[in-house]
């Protein structure tokens, strides 16, 4: 059905044409499910653009063919190429929030693009509207259908995208990280949906995608693309079972198992570690001076957090909403407590009441046997305040893109008083960063040269200059290719072992605690529903929303 | 070093927008002659014992009856309109930059710490600026000279001139920034490099000042291009109106008052060459503000 022969994809700049998609091909046949999957760069979506034809410029197709059935895509002009799209090609994208307009009404925005393609009464595309969403699973649609966006949740929004792309039809459907802004399980509904659709209505798929679970978990062929070059393609089972490029053997060593522990990540041999000389020796010595009786538990007990709610009334307080309801736990000193939950579960407020961000309501919280004030009480010199520290989720934001690397990371030392010299300050940071594994020549550079990964690293190095006794990691490499994110959680490791650091590790992603944690707290919408050590959780977890949680996980059968 | 900042993207979009590289030559020749105006000028168009009324109401030199001493002609006074126009426009740019400067360090003070602090203080600021922008620039002109003129000795009365000016444009431009200043905070106090300051426990003037305005310096650098234009141009309009600076130590804004009454009597220069010294001027400032707004917002590109 579609066929795409030798597609090269360039962006002209200032420094000659960049090639964004060099030569790859692609076939997807009538009810198949094509994965597309790389890391970010990789050209994944600029590939479903050149197909649909809205390529952003100055992006031009440089070479190749692509046919959909018998029309040639590249030969269209403007006008037939926008008579096709949505009539013949549609599209999903990632995030349901901004692909619906919140001004129109569902309904109105179905019967908009029925009408816009074919040529029928308003009652009669009202009727097809409401089979569409009948037949993607919203219950009930007659009545539904006059909601308006933000009346539906993430996962319904998502279908109701999926159902707009239906109105007409489609043979081929193009859906980039349709479920990567959703929880694992209103993902597994839309996979299930998109699966169902391939099936019964011969609807041609290419899924776009990062996450290699999603992949294993429905597509029928994968293509694997590395800087917009084709590393390996054939069916699903094949290349993911039994890889033959080496660099799809990477990529699958890098994925976190569900199913078991590693005690570290294999990573490809040309990022070996850096050997840490003298200088990384000395700042070793220096932390291991500071965390030497080890890290500190932490004891949370009812902690209570309610932010204020919407106003209805002029008159009336406004409802408080309740974000963390009684919770108590236990971070045993020296161990790596996995912190896991959907969005929304009130995990990124515990680590900010830690943190001293903001105030519960009541509880308590002890680090060690001090007891740590609430929000603004804890005054800045408050000996927390360089005692706990914390890693944060995106490093395109967590450092200061104004700064320099050797400022950054010289900061804590300074501002904690640890040490007054300011050569001697510089000395640390450069040893940091060996620790790190980076090259400790980048210490005059500003983040925005760096990686994700490298920039993950450099706040790792921040938050340990402080020589904390208590770590949070919120999220930490999700923001992160599965390579990088494999690099990051072996250095997370290999520090926690050194350091024997305290550590609260928050993620939504289950294969990833497993790899990092010691215990597991499950949190679902404020409450704490169980608290085990993690390989018996895995194995057997005790309340029925982990089961559920764990069930959902997309699992690497490979 | 030079290299490099040649080789910058800034840089480079400025080589290829002849938009700004021709308001970015006149503003510098505008900027120069000003700043050099005692030096360039042939005259002192504020010594009065050096122009004659023999030479009045002369025209430019391309008109008949000219006198080749003045380039552009004389105003009824005899006094040569190069020499006017150099020190007029010294005066403007002063008053100009002064009057950004003083409401660039108050409103993003006010702004980033309204930004930051949010709640009551955030409330109170901003109802300020919401008063402070239903105030036309003239009346709070007005009001500070009055001030001026009540708390002040008579005799120190027009050495002040330039302060009240300067001031009352001030007060009208520094919204602006505090607006800007506030919007960009809010969004940087959320993202996690502040938080991580303010996790380490760090005093909120460090992170003000030292995390989150060079972090905000991007969109405030372009209002203050676009703001000493409109400062110059309140400059303008107040001595325009007769609030401003006196005939004696004319300003652009003067030196057009003075044209206007000579508008309909055939001497055209007197009003035609400040004003269109100060058009060239403002649009220019204003080209370059644009051209940096477009480097400096990624969003537009």
């Amino acid at each position: 059905m579609l066929d795409v022969q030798g597609l090269t994809v360039k962006f002209p700049s200032r420094h000659g044409d960049f090639t964004a998609i060099e030569d790859v091909s692609i076939r997807v046949a009538p009810g198949e499910i094509h994965g597309l999957v790389g890391e970010s760069g990789a050209g994944k979506s600029t590939i479903g653009a050149a197909i649909i034809g809205l390529l952003q410029p100055p992006g031009y197709v440089a070479a190749g063919t692509m046919t959909l059935g018998d029309t040639d895509l590249r030969k269209l002009t403007p006008d037939q190429a926008h008579e096709m799209r949505g009539d013949r090609i549609s599209m999903i994208f990632q995030d349901p929030q901004t692909s619906l307009n919140p001004l129109m009404t569902i309904e109105d925005q179905l019967i908009e693009t029925i009408q816009a393609h074919f040529d029928v009464s308003t009652s009669k595309a009202r009727k097809r509207a409401v089979d569409l969403l009948e037949e993607i699973g919203i219950k009930d649609a007659a009545s539904r259908i006059g909601a308006y966006p933000h009346q539906f949740s993430g996962g319904m929004r998502q279908r109701v995208v999926i159902a707009l792309a239906l109105c007409t039809d489609p043979e081929l459907i193009i859906a980039d990280e349709p479920t990567t802004a959703l929880d694992v399980a209103v993902q597994s509904q839309v996979l299930d949906l998109i699966r169902r659709l391939a099936d019964t209505r011969g609807i041609g798929f290419i899924l776009i995608t990062h996450d290699i679970g999603v992949i294993a978990q429905i597509t029928d062929n994968v293509t694997v693309l590395r800087g917009g070059r084709v590393m390996e393609t054939g069916p699903t089972a094949q290349v993911l079972g039994a890889p033959d490029h080496p660099y799809t053997r990477a990529l699958m060593a890098a994925v976190p198992r569900l199913d078991r522990k590693l005690d570290r990540f294999l990573v490809p041999a040309d990022d070996a570690p850096v050997v840490p000389d003298a200088r990384g020796v000395d700042a070793e010595a220096w932390l291991l001076d500071g965390v030497q009786e080890g890290g500190l538990g932490l004891q949370v007990r009812d902690l209570t957090v309610r932010f204020a709610g919407t106003r209805t009334s002029l008159f009336r307080k406004p409802e408080p909403y309740v974000a963390l309801d009684d919770v108590s736990l236990h971070v045993r000193p020296g161990s790596v407590m996995g912190l896991v939950g959907e969005s929304g579960s009130g995990k990124s407020t515990l680590a900010k009441a830690i943190s001293g961000l903001i105030s519960p309501a009541s509880g308590t919280m002890q680090l060690g046997d001090t007891d740590l004030p609430y929000g603004k009480a804890r005054g800045r010199a408050h000996p927390s305040r360089r005692l706990i520290q914390m890693v944060f989720q995106d490093p395109y934001s967590s450092l200061n893109a104004r700064h320099r690397i050797g400022d950054i990371l010289a900061e804590p030392l300074a501002l904690y008083g640890l040490e007054t010299d300011k050569a001697r300050r510089r000395a640390l940071a450069i040893g940091m960063l060996e620790l790190v594994e980076m090259d400790p020549g980048v210490i005059d550079r500003y983040p925005h040269q760096f990686s994700g990964g490298q920039r993950q690293r450099i706040a790792v190095a921040r938050a340990l200059l402080a020589r904390p006794r208590f770590l949070i990691c919120d999220e930490p490499t999700s923001a992160l290719d599965v390579s990088i994110q494999a690099q990051v959680l072996n250095l997370l490791k290999d520090l926690q072992a050194k350091f024997n650091l305290t550590i609260l590790f928050i993620s939504h992603n289950l294969a990833v605690v497993r790899q990092m944690a010691d215990d597991v707290a499950v949190l679902q919408s404020g409450r704490l529903v169980e608290t085990k050590t993690s390989e018996p959780f895995f194995q057997a977890p005790d309340a029925e929303y982990s089961q559920t949680l764990l069930s959902l996980t997309p699992a690497m059968p490979y | 070093m030079l290299a490099r900042f040649w080789d910058s993207d800034a840089v480079w979009a400025f080589r290829h927008s002849p938009a700004a590289i021709v308001a970015f030559i006149v503003a510098v020749l505008i900027l120069g002659g000003a700043l050099f105006a005692p030096w360039l000028a042939q005259s002192n168009p504020y010594d009065l014992t050096t122009f004659s009324l023999i030479d009045g109401l002369l025209p430019p030199v391309w008109e008949e009856g000219s006198d080749r001493r003045f380039l552009l002609g004389t105003d009824d006074q005899g006094r040569d309109m190069v020499s006017a126009i150099l020190f007029g426009a010294r005066l403007s740019l002063l008053i100009g930059l002064m009057a950004m400067l003083i409401a660039t360090v108050l409103g993003v003070g006010l702004g980033l710490a309204a930004g930051y602090y949010g709640g009551r203080f955030d409330a109170i600021v901003m109802r300020i600026a919401d008063v402070q922008l239903a105030l036309p620039a003239i009346l709070t002109a007005l009001l500070i000279d009055g001030i001026a003129r009540g708390l002040l000795p008579p005799s120190s009365h027009e050495n002040l001139r330039i302060v009240v000016l300067t001031l009352a444009i001030a007060l009208s431009l520094w919204v602006n920034f505090a607006r800007t200043a506030r919007a960009s905070t809010f969004v940087e106090r959320n993202k996690e490099y502040v938080q991580a300051a303010m996790i380490m426990g760090q005093h909120p003037l460090r992170v003000m000042f030292w995390h989150i305005l060079p972090n905000i310096l991007g969109p405030l650098l372009v209002i203050m291009t676009v703001d000493l234009a409109s400062a110059i141009l309140l400059e303008a309009t107040l001595s325009f109106l007769g609030i401003g600076l006196p005939a004696d130590s004319p300003s652009l804004g003067t030196l057009i008052r003075i044209g206007m009454q000579f508008l309909l009597s055939g001497e055209w220069w007197i009003l035609w060459v400040p004003t269109l010294f100060l058009v060239a001027l403002v649009v220019s400032i204003n080209i370059l503000g644009d051209f940096l707004r477009d480097v400096f917002n990624p969003r537009l590109r």
